[in-house]
């Protein structure tokens, strides 16, 4: 196997993608607290752009459906850290915390 | 013409620099215990990521990714973090727990991880026949306002939707004194 060109190989950029999904479903379980459980989620997002632009660049005809693509993926994701954190902002008005373990009103 | 001496060797040196920081960044931003050096290493993750999608012939993108994430998404976050106290306080935990969620998340996370790498070594990758496009920023701006246009004017509602709801949702519990 030669290591030169391996900027040229659609594998590694998927096992790249692969780690950044594992390592942000690790986050995502591990974590405690809503911020940390939202930056999780941030690598979820890179893992799936970074998936679709390297199947985009080695597999498919036109360059530029992949690129539109992530481009609408980080729009998505811009929106969703405005939500989430203003949610954040009114749990941690309401409850002086936002360790997930403490909001267990609804729990039964 | 004549190519630079060694430019195969300095290419690739440089691809395997963008990957670590890539994998550096993801674990710093996963591991950590406190969270400001998380939102950091979300950063150095997405700076390793515009180096990705440089290398996958998209400059565009790789602009995107510093612009969005790094000076948009990840400085909103640490907005979140200054307004809420988010660090967990040490040993509030008892051990079982602690080690009994971190096996579980280990355990999901590497087989996630065996399963989506091992499919993506042994898949049947075949090149495509040829692009009808270029993939430069002039064919994706033709695209966007042509092809893709009605999911364009879309996005744009969407994110004029979220900044209205988390003006709205954040604004809830506050009272004039």
């Amino acid at each position: 196997m030669n290591l030169l060109h391996l900027y040229d190989r659609p594998a590694v950029y998927l096992v790249v993608a692969a780690l950044l999904l594992a390592v942000g479903l690790y986050g995502l379980i591990r974590r405690r607290t809503f911020i940390g459980m939202l930056i999780a989620g941030e690598l979820i997002f890179s893992a799936a752009s970074l998936n679709i632009m390297a199947l985009n660049h080695f597999l498919a005809p036109d360059p530029s459906t992949g690129q539109i693509f992530v481009l609408f993926i980080m729009g998505l994701a811009a929106a969703e850290v405005a939500i989430a954190l203003s949610i954040i902002i009114a749990v941690y008005r309401n409850y002086r915390s936002i360790r997930s373990t403490e909001l267990s009103e609804l729990n039964g | 013409m004549t190519t630079f001496p060694f430019s195969d060797y300095i290419i690739t040196g440089i691809f395997c620099l963008v990957v670590a920081t890539t994998v550096a960044g993801a674990l710093v931003a996963a591991l950590s215990t406190r969270i400001i050096r998380g939102v950091t290493g979300l950063m150095i993750c997405c700076l390793g990521l515009a180096g990705l999608y440089y290398f996958l012939n998209s400059p565009f993108l790789a602009l995107m990714e510093i612009l969005i994430y790094v000076g948009a998404v990840c400085v909103t976050i640490i907005f979140g973090v200054m307004l809420a106290e988010p660090d967990e306080p040490a040993g509030s935990e008892s051990r079982s727990h602690y080690l009994l969620w971190g096996g579980l998340a280990l355990l999901v996370s590497a087989v996630v991880f065996a399963t989506v790498a091992s499919l993506s070594l042994h898949g049947p990758w075949a090149a495509p026949a040829e692009r009808v496009t270029d993939g430069s920023i002039r064919a994706i701006g033709l695209s966007l306002l042509t092809t893709y246009s009605m999911a364009f004017e879309l996005i744009s509602l969407v994110l004029f939707v979220a900044i209205i709801g988390a003006l709205v949702i954040a604004r809830a519990g506050r009272t004039k004194e």
